[in-house]
């Protein structure tokens, strides 16, 4: 038996050359110490995208990207399919949990200013990664065609149309048409399941690629002495796994005893249910556009407030560039100040959309 | 040429169409009473909103007189009617209303019957006699102010109709004298008519004159009760029919669905209505021995046992929903079951214990689909807890042997 193994692992590594690999994991080094808690995000990320991709591809069997169709094709796959009801709740959950996942693993690189040189392109490609997940899941909530997301959707695309001058056409482009309609729903799917995915192997595997050659940064409030290395395999892979069947457990039970609601189907001559938002991680955006001032000055409200979001975006990408001192290795007090406050305005807004729907 | 005076004349009076209540004719009743004071000033203000007003008719179409006239004894020429005698309005007002060819000006499909059907009213017989209390035109729809009974605000409209009843109605010292209860508007507003219409905010829900007529009130005779109450419950009234109740209630002189529903407080039916409980109806007339109280007795038994089923049904689906199973499936196989227990409280009208059992029979397999659905949902809801058990404990496993390994290796690379 152990010759049999034996023969088949050199029968591969003589083709997929597999002891280079096994070499230059065991050779790579991450640094150890006592803020490397927050790396093990990017490699959690990383898995619950694969979990995604099998979902994904296991929910495509049975799904119908069409008005009448979509909402029933969920409906079987919860009722009829053998543990559809799981993918499609395996699938719905970890999206979440994977933005949130995705902002854990921003905030933190963005206080341990990991960003700064040479690790530019890393925060860049990752801020892009950001924005493709959102889109992910922008687009993946209205597959369902239930109340909740059409509306959400045509909340969501109302906003992107107060955009001045090329607001209505964005709107028009994203929703194939004036209204949340069949057209919306194609669209949709496609940029669900083909072109996102395409953008996020290109830009994931220049991130990954990144940090595999320039390695994970050391906090800059931490002196040489302080920091140890390990090797990435087995030391580091191995605490990353376990990570990951914690994540995996955590999961489980999230479906088992919260499985996704699918809700009813969505009837477009339906009066705009009462309380309507969209998913949590577009509400900081989604109640600053509530409480603004119809005016500020001359400029209408929502208008300035989608310009704010904009400039702030820009801002968030652009700060490796920005934040000299980080760059030549000085302490940026500025910059952690700024991201504590993105970070507070992002709870605050988040938690007043659930704690104080009225405002 | 001409073509160009046209044009001019055009322009001349458009540019003059703004300006035209200028040139109107000055209206010397309003001039005259609004210098006049309490019960001859009103008239002004409330006609303001009359439905009248909006036609364009005006104080002299009611009241003739000549409004051109400044001067008081000019302007109540031999066209001046004044103000009418209590006993003289309904024939006022059916100067119009009762003119087909006057009404079809302002609305083509108005009634104009509404002076021969109040003639064979209650309050009609009454008025003839010379009683003034009696209701006319002008207690139910108002003098100056009177609203379309479309209007909300209409004294006619069936929100407000119980109360305009109720005005006199329900007052004992104006009704002394006529022999009648006052309670009726209490006992309405406890009734599921009352609820329907105020609560439910359903217009079709009957008002006083839906039952008793409008313009033709009068209190439904016995025998009329029935035929009442099939304007909005044919079904039923049919199934009452064939009913071995039809037959008795003729021949001892008690009215149809009142005996058992009540007239002006009509509750909303229960299943404790049949049967031969506390609350039953059916005791009211039948002895304990006797076979209509038996046929009672298995007819609400019956009705329990299905009931009991729907419920379980429910429950089970409840249940397994809570768990987050899928069942939208059988939980609209569910409202058939429901729709074939109205269907079965409707049947109990009939009496016919045959009748009932067959629809009964056809329910229960209706519930025994979904008792099978529902039950399904719950074992898939129990192997999901057991399954996430399993599995949990293995990914634990995995999880403890990573961490002793992990440590294992920590403590290999720092000796």
């Amino acid at each position: 038996m152990k010759d049999l193994v034996q023969k088949i692992c050199s029968y591969l590594d003589s083709r997929f050359k597999l002891s280079d690999l096994l070499q230059f994991a065991q050779k790579k080094k991450v640094p150890e110490h006592k803020h490397s808690f927050w790396y093990y995000f990017g490699g959690i990320c990383l898995f619950l995208f694969f979990i995604q991709i099998l979902t994904g591809v296991l929910l495509l069997l049975y799904y119908t990207p069409s008005v009448d169709s979509a909402h029933e094709s969920i409906q079987y796959i919860m009722s009829q399919v053998k543990f559809g009801w799981l993918i499609r709740s395996v699938h719905s959950w970890t999206a979440n949990i994977l933005i949130g996942a995705i902002f854990i693993h921003m905030f933190s690189s963005f206080f341990l200013k990991a960003y700064r040189y040479p690790r530019e392109l890393t925060w860049i490609s990752g801020f892009f990664l950001l924005l493709i997940f959102m889109a992910f899941g922008f687009s993946g909530y209205l597959l369902p065609w239930n109340e909740l997301s059409f509306f959400a959707t045509r909340v969501g695309t109302d906003i992107a149309s107060t955009v001045p001058l090329i607001g209505k056409s964005i709107k028009n482009f994203i929703l194939g048409g004036p209204e949340v309609a069949a057209a919306t729903l194609s669209r949709f799917f496609w940029l669900h399941v083909a072109i996102l995915p395409l953008l996020t192997v290109v830009v994931l595997g220049i991130h990954v690629y990144l940090v595999q050659v320039l390695g994970m940064s050391v906090p800059l409030s931490l002196s040489k002495k302080e920091v140890k290395e390990i090797p990435f395999f087995p030391n580091f892979l191995l605490k990353d796994s376990l990570g990951w069947m914690l994540i995996l457990a955590l999961i489980g039970v999230l479906c088992v005893f919260f499985p996704w609601e699918l809700g009813q189907k969505a009837d477009p001559f339906a009066v705009t249910p009462i309380g309507i938002k969209p998913e949590w991680y577009f509400t900081f955006m989604f109640t600053t556009l509530k409480i603004i001032p119809s005016h500020v000055f001359f400029i209408e409200g929502e208008t300035l407030a989608i310009f704010g979001f904009m400039i702030t975006a820009l801002f968030w990408m652009l700060v490796p560039v920005l934040d000299r001192n980080s760059a030549r290795g000085k302490k940026s007090p500025v910059f952690s100040l700024i991201g504590l406050f993105a970070l507070l305005y992002i709870v605050t807004m988040t938690a007043l959309t659930y704690f104080l729907p009225g405002i | 040429m001409k073509r160009l005076i046209r044009l001019f004349l055009v322009f001349i009076v458009s540019i003059h169409f703004p300006f035209c209540p200028l040139f109107a004719q000055a209206n010397f009743c309003v001039e005259c009473h609004m210098e006049l004071e309490d019960e001859l000033l009103t008239p002004v203000h409330a006609f303001k909103i009359d439905i009248h007003k909006n036609f364009r008719l005006d104080c002299a179409d009611c009241h003739g007189g000549n409004p051109a006239e400044e001067d008081i004894d000019l302007a109540k020429d031999e066209s001046f009617r004044g103000v009418p005698e209590r006993l003289e309005i309904p024939g006022f007002c059916a100067t119009c209303h009762s003119d087909p060819t006057y009404m079809r000006r302002y609305n083509p499909s108005v009634r104009v019957d509404q002076l021969d059907l109040y003639w064979e009213s209650r309050h009609g017989h009454l008025l003839k006699e010379g009683d003034e209390k009696v209701a006319v035109c002008t207690d139910c729809h108002g003098t100056h102010e009177i609203l379309p009974a479309s209007h909300p605000k209409s004294w006619a409209f069936p929100w407000n109709i119980s109360q305009t009843c109720g005005r006199c109605h329900s007052n004992q010292e104006y009704m002394e004298g006529y022999k009648m209860p006052t309670n009726q508007w209490d006992e309405y507003q406890e009734s599921v008519h009352a609820f329907a219409l105020f609560e439910k905010k359903d217009l079709s829900a009957p008002a006083c004159n839906d039952c008793h007529g409008n313009h033709g009130a009068a209190p439904p005779e016995v025998t009329s009760i029935s035929y009442v109450c099939r304007q909005c419950h044919p079904s039923q009234a049919d199934l009452f029919s064939q009913s071995p109740h039809k037959e008795a209630y003729d021949e001892i002189g008690i009215s149809e669905c009142e005996a058992c529903h009540g007239n002006h407080k009509i509750s909303s039916p229960s299943d404790e209505m049949l049967g031969t409980g506390e609350k039953a109806v059916c005791i009211q007339c039948h002895e304990p021995d006797s076979e209509p109280y038996a046929i009672a007795s298995n007819i609400k038994e019956k009705l329990d046992e299905f009931l009991k089923k729907v419920h379980y049904a429910k429950i089970l689906l409840d249940q397994a929903d809570m768990q987050g199973v899928e069942v939208s499936e059988p939980k609209f196989k569910l409202t058939e079951a429901n729709t074939i227990l109205v269907m079965v409280r409707n049947l109990t009208h009939s009496l016919s214990l045959e009748q009932i059992e067959e629809k009964i029979l056809e329910g229960d397999s209706v519930v025994a689909e979904v008792i099978k659905a529902g039950e399904a949902a719950q074992r898939e809801a129990r192997f999901r807890k057991t399954g996430l058990i399993i599995v949990t404990f293995f990914i634990f496993l995995l999880a403890t042997a990573l961490f002793l390994k992990i440590k294992q290796i920590n403590k290999k690379s720092s000796s």
